[in-house]
């Protein structure tokens, strides 16, 4: 194999151990390979499964560019001051050491599978016999007239964890008394359905306590979003007088941005602003791209097994799949990669393969203890994943109720940290 | 009791205007005496204090662990978070298995298996809630003893490895570890108080939208499935 030291970040012997085994080419001998590019909530998980539950019988390398991941999620609730950005950060040594996947510290940026190879930013090349891309997602050019990749510091989408999420957070701190905050929220489908609405809440949780006059608008060019009645009803009894939010119906869709003078125009009418959070409209993370495996913004997948329909042997696991009715959440991202471990292990092993089965549930924080949450569960059907059942909160319960919900979405945070990182 | 003499005895008490309230659902004076069964822990009646147990005076239509002062289990707190109310239907549920509603409860009762016997208390224990005129009309007939789980439900063996695949979807939430954040550890368990809580999930018997989805679409065997692995999980 062709890894080049430099880049390797094996933290256990486990790691440097697969290092220094042979390791021959696909069509050869040893053990199958697979190799995920992504190293968050699809691919982290993925990677976890595949090595434990095949107990050494795959060589599993997982590419991530960053030594520390920072979840996008609860990245809301370290804007509102409920956690610190520590909290959100998690490392890969334990994928490492006690799992023994060979971490490679990288970017992908090429994909090869005629002769199903993977290209290093590095300059290595890494074969495989079955290839999982959870890369998570990019901005589609152009979406926000005025707005592009190089205007991410004067006008963050802090949509990526992070450093992006940590410039928003000082740039809110930073409002001038009375300020304003403007958020541009993203056209469907896009990653978190609720996020941006569970982030104009914690920010307006932050500006309560210290900047009350702030205001907040958001231009947003849809008409309803997840769990709307539930964050209105939030606003109202919480940040009353504070959110104004503009809908498709009012000219929401209708904006652009000037990063330089700091202005918004909605539906033609300019306003200085502050800060100004622009969630542009997305599309599968490039790497996907590159591929080869989209159709238009998104990878389409068969829902037994998040196999690509351009390549059996590609899986594209999270934001980046086009796969059905499942919303591009963390708790997808990771329901799926289960199913695909299963599969590929089987695939590769010969280990029994169980029918798929996925779930998601999104909780948002609104204001302190009062928590809220979505869920269903989704089969596989010839066409795509389908909704089997769902639930929501709804509104007018009582606080404790709202408080227990907060207190389960810390459970789950714990939970599923750990079932990607182990 | 099934429910067709249930439905025949609510019809009757309709057309006999005036009958006692507690002839819908069971016989009060019969229930007194098996309320014998909870009166080392529980007071009733005027001046009952809280014992082992809290005073069941008003106990229809109450959350559960509503009652100020007394010290209840995380468990039972947990339940009433979750809106668990305490009506016909969720008191017959939780006599007859109070592990299948409240997993880890305090209560050290190991249920009332006869459904009459139950329903007899039950009359009993409303004769000392407040206003049960009040209580909805069509209760009485919701106490049909549906959940009582099938003996052949329990006795299943479950197969551990379909339990770990089916487990991964439980670990976004639940730790492997049995550490429990917010959420309960579900970890060591009696295989047979995990498949009682899971199927009263599943017949929405306990409340909580989260845990009655996941629930509702395992089968039985399944359910035993996961009780099998998840018993060993350390
Ligand atoms: C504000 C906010 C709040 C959210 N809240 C929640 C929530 O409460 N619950 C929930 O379930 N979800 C939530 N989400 C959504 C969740 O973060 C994403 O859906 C989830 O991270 C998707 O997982 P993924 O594996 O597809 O992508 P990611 O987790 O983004 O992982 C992609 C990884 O791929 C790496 N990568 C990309 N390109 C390459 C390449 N070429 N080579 C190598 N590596 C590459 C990236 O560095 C990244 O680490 C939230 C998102 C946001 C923005
Ligand atoms: C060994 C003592 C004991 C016995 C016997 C007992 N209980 Fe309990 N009961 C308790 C305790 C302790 C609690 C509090 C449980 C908790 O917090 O988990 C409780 C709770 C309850 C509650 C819920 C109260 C609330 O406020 O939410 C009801 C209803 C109840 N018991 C009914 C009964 C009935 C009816 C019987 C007889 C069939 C009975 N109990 C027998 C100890 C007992
Ligand atoms: C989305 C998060 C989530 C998932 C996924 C989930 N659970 Fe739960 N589970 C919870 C929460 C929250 C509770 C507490 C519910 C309550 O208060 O009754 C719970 C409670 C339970 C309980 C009762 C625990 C107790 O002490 O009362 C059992 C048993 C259980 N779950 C089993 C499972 C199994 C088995 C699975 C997988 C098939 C699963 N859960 C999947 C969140 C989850």
């Amino acid at each position: 194999m062709t890894l080049n030291r430099r880049i390797f970040m094996g933290t256990g012997a486990a790691a440097m151990a697969s290092l220094s085994a042979p390791s021959v080419l696909a069509d050869g001998h040893g053990r199958p390979r697979v190799v995920l590019i992504g190293g968050g909530a699809g691919g982290a998980t993925a990677a976890r499964y595949l090595a434990k539950d095949s107990k050494g019988e795959l060589d599993v390398t997982l590419v991530e560019p960053s030594r520390t991941y920072f979840t996008c999620f609860f990245s809301n609730l370290y804007l509102g001051g409920f956690r610190d950005i520590d909290d959100l950060g998690h490392n890969y040594g334990t994928l490492a050491a006690k799992y023994g996947i060979n971490v490679v510290h990288d970017w992908a940026v090429g994909v090869d599978r005629d002769s199903k190879m993977v290209t290093l930013a590095g300059g290595s090349k890494l074969p495989y016999d079955k290839l999982i891309l959870s890369p998570g997602i990019d901005f589609v050019d152009g979406a926000v007239e005025g707005w592009s990749v190089s205007s991410q510091n004067a006008m963050p989408h802090a949509y990526k964890g992070g450093s992006q999420t940590e410039l928003l957070k000082a740039q809110v701190m930073a409002m001038p008394e009375g300020g304003t905050f403007a958020m541009v929220a993203p056209p469907n489908p896009f990653r978190c359905p609720p996020g941006p609405y569970e982030r104009v809440s914690m920010v307006a949780h932050a500006l309560k306590s210290s900047n009350p006059t702030a205001k907040i608008i958001v231009a947003d060019p849809k008409e309803k979003f997840s769990k709307m009645s539930l964050f209105q009803e939030g606003w109202a009894n919480h940040y009353a007088g504070m959110v104004d939010w503009i809908g498709s119906d009012f000219g929401g869709g209708n904006v652009s941005v000037d990063p330089n003078a700091m202005t918004v125009t909605i539906d033609g009418e300019e306003t200085k602003v502050d800060v100004c959070n622009v969630i542009p409209a997305m599309k599968a993370g490039r790497i996907a791209e590159l591929a080869g495996v989209t159709e238009g913004n998104w990878a389409p997948v068969n829902a037994a097994d998040m196999s690509t329909k351009a390549d059996a042997d590609v899986y594209v696991l999270g934001d980046a799949s086009q796969q059905g009715d499942m919303p591009k959440s963390g708790f997808s991202a990771n329901s799926q990669a289960k199913v695909c471990a299963n599969a590929v292990r089987g695939a590769l092993t010969g280990s029994k393969v169980f029918p798929a089965k996925f779930s998601n549930t999104c909780w948002s924080l609104i204001g302190t203890d009062d928590g809220v949450k979505v869920g269903a569960t989704y089969e596989a059907t010839a066409e795509k994943i389908s909704k089997v059942d769902g639930f929501i909160s709804s509104t007018g319960e009582d606080s404790a109720t709202r408080k227990a919900t907060f207190e389960e979405s810390e459970g789950w945070y714990a939970g599923i940290t750990a079932d990607m990182f182990g | 009791m099934g429910v067709a003499l249930f439905a025949k005895m609510t019809l009757a008490a309709s057309i006999a205007a005036g009958t006692s309230f507690a002839n819908e659902i069971g016989d009060a004076e019969a229930g007194e005496k098996v309320f014998s069964q909870c009166k080392g822990c529980h007071q009733l009646g005027a001046g009952a204090k809280d014992r082992i147990g809290p005073h069941l005076n008003g106990i229809f239509g109450r959350r559960a662990a509503a009652h100020e002062g007394f010290r209840y289990s995380k468990s039972m707190q947990r339940a009433g978070n979750d809106g668990l109310t305490w009506t016909a239907k969720t008191l017959d549920a939780y006599i007859e298995n109070p592990r299948a509603l409240v997993s880890k409860t305090r209560m050290s009762f190991r249920g009332m298996k006869d459904a009459t016997d139950r329903a007899n208390l039950l009359a009993y224990l409303r004769n000392f809630s407040d206003n049960p005129s009040n209580l909805p009309e069509a209760e009485p007939t919701a106490t049909a003893t549906d959940h009582d789980l099938d003996p052949a439900i329990l006795a299943l063996k479950g197969d551990p490895e379909y339990g770990e695949y089916l487990s991964n979807e439980c670990l976004t939430c639940h730790q492997s570890d049995g550490s429990a954040v917010g959420i309960p550890s579900i970890t060591q368990w009696p295989e047979e108080d995990f498949v009682v809580a899971m199927h009263a999930y599943k017949r929405k018997i306990r409340p909580h939208p989260v845990m009655q989805m996941m629930a509702g679409r395992l089968n039985d065997d399944e359910i035993a499935a996961l009780a099998a692995y998840f018993k060993d999980l350390e």
